[in-house]
């Protein structure tokens, strides 16, 4: 521990009177420093924290080259760390995803504890495979189907919804998948344009839209000749062709006259594709369960009650197996 | 004293960094001697029984006593459980120990430091290990200097051994705080416990034996800086271990005091006092950081006082302003009178305030609680039928040792009915009941539906638990409709 100066080390030390301690010697304009060495073990737990950083850098990736950090010798990665996280979710997964797999999708509600975890990876999924359609909230937009509400073209219960799921609608080259085809009264000349303003007046009137009129009242001897057939006599739809209910207040695409006349006479015909070619029919169960869940599901207790009768045997059926 | 001693150089090399002086603190008996035993047997009694005491709390809940559950987020205390949300309690409970920590300190000086602090608790018991195994100060000093050999590797090792052992006990205790006792006991031998179990221990063993075994004195010097904050916390009434200098100085042996009467104060210069410190520093340098003020000091001077015929308290508990007083001829105040000065008393104002209140919370707190996060995408629904419908997802929040059923219901909004996402909405109603488990949180995704009409921008969930109309809660909330 050489000084800066060329004096002895220590000359001049001697013990400051205030505290008692010893000073190191040196003087600058009269200003002194006490002795107040650190304990030596003190250094000991730098040295041992110099010896594990340099270890730390050896074992894991550490220094930025110039393409890459170097890898340590544990070839510990963020992304395998991720790999192996993954990994022990799925493992952990595995139990449900069996269990759903072999659960028909009516089965379900009776089945509670498996109806949450299919609602909440159904959740996980929708976000990924069809929020960009119809919306974070399943809400849709115009022309893509409000998922949360009541109003099913072609029905909402559990089954129904895992059959659109699979096959889609509209979707070209799958024999099962829905379809529906409203003609186009105006531009294939089936209807006269002042037709078909009489026809929106009437549909506009099933739901208090607009009120009745003589244009309303010519519309509906028009309604009834072209459009009961699929449509219904009260415009109340049929979920057997797909045809929306007309009456009540929710609209695919709009509920003003505007877009009511131009789907009469030049109908956009929405496409939703086959998911059963993409995704694994778990997955599919599980957006069913979801989007069933959404508030609007229909047929909670007759789907509950044969599927809880059924877990009463099945509980019975293991009783008499223990007797 | 008045000239500056210089120092010769040549056998003192000026070094950036000390060595650690080992202490060799002579064992002494005294009252305060026996009142540091008595604390450290019910410290050390308190640290290893408490996690094995049991407390009956039903068939859904652990037995346990005291168990911090890192687990499943709950925390028990005998007759009391909190939850995550209620840490506030936890947090209570730490301002009041540092606020008694502030009272203890300004009525009796550092009496944690040297009494119950686990730092000095486990080092006093290291130190007895100490003193069976290698003997009494000066044999303690000589087997220090010896040179290795056979004899002093096996003395150590033997000790050494026992310091491990303690520390394992130490840091073993620690983790049946967190889990069963019983349970985790068994499964620690068996080894079939988390391997957070295993690496708590061990690394809690090793924290003892290093900072019991090896760092002692060095932690409170060093690494502690509670000594620092009471130093800031100290004041003229403050009871401190005070070496009277008046009285004592100046020193002189019997002998020179035989010689010289009326020359010499009451302080024969025996070194007692910096031979039984654990700490060793010397009192007799006035006050200090080095001192934990554990009065072991006291006992040794008042052994020698008694021996030479002389008053006790030569070293004793005295305040600064004694100092003043008794330099002065006057008695010292009496000690019983310290303790109560407006100082101390808005200490424990204070702190017996958040006690109170702590203890009122926990003695009307509802086990009952109701949260709701209303849906934001989308805002609302439109039915078919022209109705509007919001969605919610409540939190249920049964907070007792027993299943209950708990009825949700809507004040507010005439018309509004609702469902959940387990019902379809032929069967909504003005309220629905749920049975929560026990001591648990239940999800629920509800369903409100109101007819255009009669649509407000507001309503009220409430939740009541079966049998306890106080077991209620509420949460106000929005209703968003095309025209809101």
């Amino acid at each position: 521990m050489a000084n800066a100066d060329n004096k002895p080390a220590g000359a001049g030390r001697r013990i400051d009177e205030a505290t008692n301690t010893e000073t190191v010697g040196h003087e600058w304009d009269g200003i002194e420093e006490l002795n107040t060495p650190l304990p030596r073990w003190w250094l000991w737990s730098f040295y041992a924290c110099i010896v594990f950083a340099i270890g730390y850098c050896i074992a894991y990736p550490a220094w930025p080259m110039v393409h890459s950090a170097t890898e340590g010798m544990l070839g510990w990665t963020s992304r395998g760390q991720l790999e192996k996280d993954l990994e022990a979710q799925q493992q952990e997964r595995a139990k449900i995803v069996a269990d759903l797999a072999i659960t028909p999708i009516e089965k379900l509600p009776g089945k509670p504890a498996l109806m949450r975890a299919a609602v909440a990876g159904g959740a996980a999924a929708f976000k990924v495979n069809c929020v960009q359609c119809h919306g974070a909230g399943a809400a849709g937009s115009s022309g893509y189907p409000n998922l949360n509400d009541d109003d099913w073209l072609w029905g909402g219960d559990l089954a129904t919804i895992e059959q659109t799921l699979i096959h889609g609608i509209r979707q070209p080259g799958d024999a099962d998948t829905r379809v529906s085809l409203m003609p186009a009264f105006g531009k294939d000349g089936l209807l006269t344009p002042a037709q078909i303003q009489d026809v929106t007046s009437y549909v506009l009137s099933l739901s208090g839209k607009e009120k009745a009129s003589p244009a309303s009242q010519r519309g509906a001897a028009i309604f009834e000749a072209n459009c009961a057939v699929c449509h219904g006599a009260q415009g109340t739809g049929d979920r057997q062709f797909g045809a929306p209910n007309l009456a009540d207040a929710i609209w695919l695409y709009a509920g003003n006259r505007e877009a009511v006349s131009q789907q009469i006479g030049n109908p956009r015909h929405g496409v939703m594709p086959a998911w059963g070619e993409r995704l694994d029919p778990v997955t599919i169960k599980m957006l069913a369960a979801y989007v069933h869940s959404l508030g609007g599901g229909e047929d909670f207790a007759t789907v509950a009650t044969p599927a809880q009768s059924e877990d009463q045997s099945e509980a019975a059926a293991t009783e008499t197996a223990a007797e | 004293m008045n000239k500056p001693e210089p120092i010769k150089t040549e056998d003192q090399p000026l070094g950036l960094y000390a060595k650690r002086e080992p202490v060799f603190n002579r064992r002494i008996d005294g009252k305060f001697r026996r009142l540091k035993w008595g604390i450290m047997v019910i410290c050390l009694a308190i640290y290893w029984i408490t996690p094995w005491i049991r407390w009956d709390r039903g068939p859904y809940a652990p037995d346990q006593a005291v168990l911090v559950d890192l687990a499943h987020r709950r925390f028990y205390m005998f007759s009391i459980e909190i939850w995550p949300q209620e840490f506030y309690f936890v947090a209570g409970l730490l301002i009041m120990a540092g606020i008694g920590l502030f009272l203890v300190t300004s009525a009796v000086g550092r009496a944690w430091c040297g009494y119950a602090c686990p730092q000095t608790v486990w080092t006093d018991l290291f130190q007895h290990v100490d003193r069976f195994f290698d003997g009494d100060r000066n044999a303690r000093f000589r087997l220090y200097k010896a040179p290795w050999g056979p004899s002093k590797i096996a003395r150590r090792l033997a000790k050494w051994t026992v310091y491990l052992l303690i520390s394992f006990a130490t840091g073993g205790a620690w983790i049946f705080y967190f889990a069963d006792a019983p349970t985790l006991h068994q499964e620690f031998w068996s080894g079939t416990a988390a391997p957070v179990a295993y690496g708590t221990v061990f690394v809690l063993t090793m924290t003892t034996f290093v900072l019991g075994g090896f760092m002692r004195e060095q932690v409170c010097i060093y690494m502690c800086p509670w000594p620092r904050i009471q130093t800031a916390m100290l004041d003229e009434k403050s009871l401190l271990v005070t070496y009277k200098d008046w009285r004592g100085e100046p020193r002189g042996s019997l002998k020179k005091a035989e010689k010289n009467p009326g020359q010499f104060g009451d302080c024969i210069d025996c070194n007692q006092c910096v031979a039984v410190c654990p700490t060793g520093i010397d009192i007799r340098e006035g006050p200090q950081i080095g001192c934990i003020t554990c009065a072991l000091c006291i006992d040794a001077c008042d052994r020698v006082m008694a021996e030479t015929g002389r008053p006790r308290g030569l070293i004793d508990y005295a305040t600064l302003e004694d100092a003043e007083q008794e330099k002065a001829g006057q008695p010292p105040t009496r000690h019983l009178k310290l303790i109560w000065r407006p100082r101390t008393i808005l200490y424990f104002t204070v702190w017996s305030g958040i006690g109170l209140a702590m203890l009122f919370l926990l003695g009307t707190r509802v086990h009952t609680d109701l949260t709701v996060a209303k849906d934001r995408n989308p805002p609302y629904i439109l039915m078919s039928d022209g109705s509007v419908r919001n969605a919610y997802t409540l939190r249920l929040r049964n907070m007792e040792g027993r299943p209950r059923q708990m009825e949700i219901g809507i004040k507010g909004i005439p018309g509004a009915v609702m469902w959940s996402e387990d019902m379809g909405r032929d069967q909504a109603s003005r309220s629905l009941t749920r049975t929560v488990p026990a001591d648990e949180t239940q999800g629920v995704r509800i369903y409100v539906v109101a007819p255009a009409d009669s649509v407000e921008p507001e309503f009220t969930f409430t939740l009541q638990a079966e049998g306890d109309a106080r077991e209620s809660d509420e949460a106000e909330v929005r209703f968003d409709s095309p025209e809101g």
